[in-house]
């Protein structure tokens, strides 16, 4: 992949591009299936504020409000007639949301479904909702626990202090119940995830999970991240040659979109960007799209990868 | 109509024997393969011989595509380095064993098979009639997403495999999905048996899933002396699954050991 180093040319994210300047077209993507359907329930409500997240979620945080148990229940019913694969329930922070439950079964009644959380209140009560519906139904209900590192100094640099003895407690209640979340781990300054992913295991397994889980994602530059690492200044931006299908297809934009409440957007990294909104209508979403922000640059060099 | 629908032979030459003695023994009139013969086991050319002497209508799958037109494997279980490293040490070991006139035929292999028997409309796919690789679990694939698939491939009964572990679903349409599971690798269940479908028209519940105890050490030896992975020689043995299990979906994976 040829790499361009002028950052200064990328075609303007948010309006029209400045006269005198070069447009380039960036390469398309063309959506092929619904294998993901990221539901952002909470909005971008939280009970942390990470230092490295993507859409700069917090407790504070009402950019994008929580969405109602009936425009989930809309959401899942667009996507069980588009053929969905697979549901994410993402925020924000998603055991904040009241209805967490009654959406989760609906969820379940349709098709598999991922809750993304950073797990710090999944108490008791909760992990019993979580046996409960996952008995109740024939999909499986899985949970993406974030953990930023093997020790409070690792991990809290990012997510805060306290929270990685917090999150060990979740996972060890977890593990006494016979679950085994998948453990997502960004690759934020020293984790390499060649490297790293031996470690997590084995800390996994320390905490009493049989058979530990985990899985490598990229840093996204942007979101409240952008304040810490500013952005991608300091990378070069696509070319605009078409994609290699293999790369193509592995995009999330290829294969998902993001509902929140307010619309319809390319992919779940891009929800608070007006830019990336497709529309109220996930049917009416479903068309190419160009990878017009910096952001497309970690998908695509994930692409190019295409391993965990 | 009696038929046999064997999934995932991944080079088990000695479970496939058993499996179309078996199978002759229970009256198939018909047996199919559902793809990927080779990649995994031993000595792939065995498993392929098997299946044109006999004549057994054979589905591609990624592995047979990937190695009949010498690529790399799409799509693979195989999802981290260590993982990816087995995997492409197999498949350097199944290109450099396989001979030029099966890798001809693994690479002519059609994608899919169709027929028709007392007005029902048969599909037989590796992974899903729209991608060869796509992984068709039972508890991550939904009903409605099953029922698209099968109606969009004008299909009454999808017979499918890939994924390794069977199954099958009576759809709300009347429709039916059939996983035909593997030979190639116990169920990931402790034991060492091997499954694969059989179609009785004439039978209640048409489609049956039929266990098979074959010669497993003696798999097991081939692959020590073909110095392929001990990984892939213990999940033969223990009959849990060592690798690949990253794609598994939670439910399925708290079943196994690992």
């Amino acid at each position: 992949m040829a790499i361009l180093r002028s950052p200064s040319r990328v075609p303007a994210r948010t309006g029209p591009v400045p006269e005198g300047l070069v447009q380039l077209r960036m390469p398309e993507v063309r959506f092929r299936f619904l294998d993901a359907l990221w539901i952002q329930v909470t909005g971008t409500r939280c009970n942390i504020a990470c230092r490295h997240c993507f859409s700069s979620c917090g407790p504070k945080a009402d950019q994008i409000p929580m969405m109602s148990a009936g425009q989930v229940d809309e959401a899942l019913e667009e996507g069980r007639s588009l053929g969905m694969r697979q549901v994410y329930f993402t925020g924000g922070e998603p055991f904040l949301h009241p209805d967490l439950p009654r959406m989760v079964r609906a969820a379940l009644r349709l098709a598999p479904l991922t809750i993304v959380t950073n797990g710090l209140l999944i108490d008791d009560r909760a992990v019993e909702m979580i046996l409960e519906e996952s008995r109740r139904t024939r999909y499986s209900l899985d949970l993406r626990v974030s953990l930023d590192g093997t020790t409070a100094e690792e991990n809290d640099r990012v997510r805060g202090r306290g929270t990685f003895e917090k999150v060990s407690e979740t996972l060890r209640r977890l593990g006494r119940a016979g679950l085994s979340p998948l453990v997502a781990v960004v690759e934020h300054e020293g984790i390499v995830r060649a490297e790293a992913r031996e470690r997590f295991l084995q800390f996994l397994r320390d905490l009493g999970i049989a058979r530990p889980r985990v899985q490598f994602q990229s840093l996204f530059r942007m979101g409240r991240e952008m304040r810490r690492t500013h952005g991608y200044h300091d990378l070069g931006v696509l070319a605009s040659a078409p994609l290699l299908s293999e790369v193509e297809s592995r995009l999330p934009c290829a294969t998902g979109r993001a509902v929140t409440s307010q619309g319809v957007y390319t992919c779940p990294m891009l929800v608070e960007h007006q830019s990336a909104r497709l529309g109220d209508a996930l049917a009416k979403s479903l068309h190419p799209i160009r990878m017009n922000w910096d952001t497309c640059q970690t998908c695509m060099l994930d692409g190019l990868h295409g391993s965990n | 109509m009696r038929a046999a629908f064997f999934g995932e032979v991944h080079g088990n030459s000695i479970a496939l024997e058993s499996a179309m003695r078996d199978a002759q023994r229970r009256g198939a009139e018909a047996i199919y393969c559902l793809g990927d013969v080779v990649g995994f086991g031993p000595h792939p050319d065995r498993s392929v011989e098997l299946l044109r002497e006999s004549g057994v209508a054979t589905v591609q799958g990624e592995h047979d595509y990937a190695v009949g037109n010498e690529k790399p494997v799409a799509g693979t279980c195989y999802t981290n380095p260590g993982e990816e490293r087995l995997a492409r040490l197999d498949h350097d070991y199944t290109l450099e064993k396989i001979s030029p006139g099966h890798r001809a035929w693994l690479a002519a292999l059609p994608r899919r098979i169709s027929f028709e028997h007392q007005g029902v409309r048969y599909l037989l796919v590796h992974g899903s009639p729209r991608r060869q690789d796509e992984q068709l679990w039972e508890s991550s694939t939904p009903e409605d997403l099953l029922e698209l698939l099968a109606r969009d491939a004008d299909a009454d009964v999808l017979v499918c495999a890939h994924t390794g572990l069977h199954w099958q679903t009576a759809l709300p349409s009347g429709r039916v999905v059939v996983n035909a599971g593997a030979l190639g690798r116990p169920a990931n269940d402790g034991t060492r048996r091997v499954w694969y479908a059989f179609l009785d028209t004439e039978a209640e519940e048409p489609f049956s899933f039929v266990p098979l105890e074959y010669d497993c050490e003696r798999l097991a030896a081939q692959m020590r002396a073909e110095k392929l992975p001990s990984e892939f020689a213990e999940a033969i043995l223990t009959g849990f699954w060592t690798t690949g299990l990253d794609v598994l979906p939670v439910k399925e994976r708290l079943r196994g050991r690992h």
